[in-house]
Order: C-alpha cells, then structure tokens, then sequence
C-alpha cells in the first residue's frame, strides 16, 4: 500500500493548493465520521487526506445582517447548542441533530454530510428547503452555489478535485417563515432514514402560504425539491385540502430504491406522510411567529 | 510511511507520539500508550465503546485520526477515577450491577460522564438518547440507566452540600 499523506493547512490557498497538486485521489477531512469508516473499510484508498479544521472560519458559527453562516465542518453538536440558530432555523438543526449518536454528533458536520452524498443524509433536506447556499473553494477562486448543486447521485458530487466547501451561509428569513424537518426511521434513534422530509415556509398575517420549499430525502438518488408540493400549499391556509394535495405531490415525486430498509410502495407512501407531518410543523412554527 | 510528531494532552498529562497517519486515537492509545481502557468493538462509530472526549466534547476514537489530536485536550477512561477514589458513576455501576462482561462500560462511562456535565439532572429519557450510541449486549440498559440516574442525584447532593459550607 503506498503511503497515506496527511496534511492540516490553515489557508484555504494552501489546501487548494494540496488538493490540486495531490498525486492520486485526495480526501477532504472534516469530522471524518463517514471518511474514516470508508478508509477503514478499504472502500476508499485516497493518496492524501486534507484536514480542513485548522482554516479559520470552517468551524463556527456567525451571523451578518440577519443572515447565518456555518462552517463547513461544524460539529452537529456545536450546531445544536446555537440558540439563535436553533430559534431561526429549527428545521436545519433538527436535520443537523439527527446524524448518528451524541459521539457522531460530537464531530459530523454538514459539508461531510453534504459531500458524502448518501440520498439518505439528514441535513440535506433543510438546507435545500432554507434555500442555503455554500460556498466552493477551489483553485479559481471562491463560488457560491446552492446546495442541491453540489450532490448529482449517490456517492458523487460536482465538486472537481481541487475544491472543497468552506461555508454554509442561510439567508434572512421574512417574517412569519419557520421550517421543519422530519424523517422515519423504524426505531427510536441511531438509524438511517427511510424517508426524510425538510419544510420551510412562510405565512402572511392571515396564515396564508406565501412561499414553500417541500424537499424529499431517501426517495431518490439525491434529495428532491418537490415543486408541485410547494404549489400544493402556496395561496392557502393547511387544511385537510392542501395537506391531501402536498401528501400526494411528494408521493407523486418518489423515485426510490427497494432496499432493506423499505420497500419501493412503502417509501413512496411514508413519503406523503412525512411530507404532510413536517409541514403541520413548519406552519405552526411560523404561525407563532406572527 | 512518513510519521507525525503529535503533541496533545492526555487526562491533563502533556503527551507526545510519532504516528503514521492512518492510525486513529483509538489505535495509538490502545497500541502505542498502553491506554487499554477504551475498548474497539464496531470500529465503525456505531457502539461507542471507545468514547473519549476531546476539548470536553464526546467522540469516538475509532472515528478520529491520531494526528487531529494535535493541540487538543483528551480525555479517557484511564483518567476518570481519582487513585483508588471512583468517581461517583463507576461506583453506582458498581452498586446497580449496571455491567456483566464490561467491553461496554468505559465508553458508557464517559458517555456518562459527558452527560452529567451538561446536565447534572437528567430525565431518563434525556439519559437513554444521550446514551443511544453505546451499545451493551448484555445488561438490556435498565440497569445503566438506573445508575447513572442514581449518580446523577448523588452528584447533584455533594454539589449542594458544598456550596452549602
């Protein structure tokens, strides 16, 4: 086995610079949870491990004019302790909470469970559902992209060799606008989803749905923003009409795997029901923001 | 294979090694300190059995690189009792029966241990979620739970004791 390179740079021009230039296949290294199983496992034999941890700013959490910017390596558990965060966007920290156990928490972060690019991750979702964006260093420079760009299929992302992601940032929210996320799982912790569902929407005084973003985890090679869901709810208050029109519109975009987990019929159906859940969440939620 | 120098901290001792980077913690605390404690079960981050907190925060051992240990603070299971003096939770796993092999107990322990320092009075559901990624095969957790529970409340009356003088 050639031998495993090891680098902790504290630029980002220098771990660009390390990405760029590895010989064979580098690996970024944030909280390592899904990495280190896999170079364990023998599943992944990079030449180079680039440890993002020492760059200043990708780990953290801070706000700028009302908007949150997470870095990229960010422990779930420092997201949970976050109360304005938590207050802001409950649905992105419910989804950040819910990969793995409190020793997981303790080091996984949202870029590590963005780029893993499982369809199943937890904290995709929300985060597509806050309409949050990353932001993409690499040797040309730094882009912001949204994140639904980033995971093209299990396993791969659009990231090119040379780049990583440095933050995370979710824009200010409008008044009266709360998100939820929810997924099931066939017991009461420590699983992967079967089904995962990220709302976010936001109300008028009247409890009126001005705008929605319904997205689906587990039902589809990567998460789905479900645009027919969103129009399900948009222009009405979420009685038995719209939550029957958005159950429907998620079932309507399930393309999943039969797998140990659940079968193809099952997903698609917990699907409408997560969907319908998470919503009833995220309404309330806004609604007592009034 | 190319080695790294890491300096970090080990249950308040200042500690150095040479690693290859592909060891985790877990591997050189075991193979190269002779830190026994923390246990390799899964080696995949799903039993905890080899917890061990850095900076104070609940990780497994198995899933962190050595080499990330630099500049950090570690503790383990080795550092928990004082001398002959148990801490108060290995004295109610003691009590409460709360092990039969043992494999699991370190890591529970400083899964505990975790726990009782952000929340010096936990719910027994609080305890049982905290507590979801330490898995025992032989006790069915009533057991451990009862103990930690126990501790908790024996904690929290010495704390109130010495405030009170």
């Amino acid at each position: 086995m050639p031998a495993l390179g090891y680098s902790a740079p504290s630029t980002v021009e220098d771990a660009v610079r390390i990405l760029a230039g590895a010989s064979g296949t580098a690996k970024v290294l944030s909280g390592g949870t899904d990495l280190l199983v896999q170079l364990r496992s023998g599943r992944i034999k990079p030449a180079h491990i680039v440890d993002t941890k020492k760059i200043p700013g990708i780990f953290g959490i801070r706000e700028q004019d009302g908007r949150f910017i997470i870095g990229a390596a960010t422990s779930g558990a420092v997201i949970g302790e976050h109360q304005r965060l938590r207050q802001a966007w409950p649905g992105v920290v419910e989804g950040a909470n819910l990969i793995g156990s409190t020793q997981i928490q303790g080091r996984a972060s949202l870029a590590g469970n963005l780029c893993n690019a499982s369809p199943a991750a937890d904290s995709v979702p929300a985060l597509i559902a806050a309409q949050a964006t990353c932001v993409v260093a690499g040797t040309g420079g730094q882009r912001e992209v949204p994140v639904q760009s980033i995971v093209t299929g299990p396993g791969r992302t659009s990231l090119k060799p040379d780049e990583f992601i440095l933050e995370f940032r979710l824009p200010k929210r409008p008044p009266r606008s709360a998100d939820a996320y929810l997924r099931f799982i066939p017991r009461n912790e420590m699983d992967i989803a079967v089904v995962g569902a990220g709302v976010n929407v936001t109300l008028d005084a009247a409890g009126i749905c001005t705008d929605a973003r319904v997205v689906l985890g587990a039902v589809a090679p990567t998460a789905v923003l479900v645009a027919a869901a969103a129009t399900a709810v948009i222009g009405r208050k979420l009685d038995d009409g719209a939550l029957s029109a958005l159950d429907a519109a998620a079932r309507a975009a399930c393309r999943p795997i039969d797998d140990k987990r659940g079968t193809i019929a099952y997903r698609t159906k917990v699907a409408g029901v997560m969907a319908r859940r998470a919503a009833t969440i995220a309404f309330e939620r806004a609604g007592e923001r009034q | 294979m190319k080695k790294h120098h890491v300096s970090t901290t080990i249950n308040g001792d200042p500690v150095e090694f040479l690693c290859e980077p592909q060891l985790t913690l877990l591997d050189v605390l075991r193979d190269q300190l002779q830190m026994t404690g923390s246990k390799e079960g899964c080696s995949s981050g799903d039993c905890g059995a080899c917890s061990v907190t850095v900076d104070g925060r609940l990780v497994c051992s198995c899933l962190m690189l050595a080499v990330e240990a630099e500049g950090h603070a570690i503790e383990t299971i080795e550092g928990m009792a004082r001398k002959d003096d148990l801490h108060p939770l290995q004295q109610k796993f003691l009590e409460h029966a709360a092990l039969q092999c043992g494999f699991c107990t370190p890591g529970l322990l400083i899964a505990s241990k975790a726990l009782l320092e952000r929340n010096p009075d936990p719910t027994e559901t609080e305890a049982r979620y905290w507590l979801a990624g330490n898995l025992c095969r032989c006790t069915g957790y009533d057991k451990i739970i009862r103990a930690v529970l126990d501790a908790a409340a024996e904690m929290r009356t010495k704390s109130a004791e010495m405030r009170a003088k």
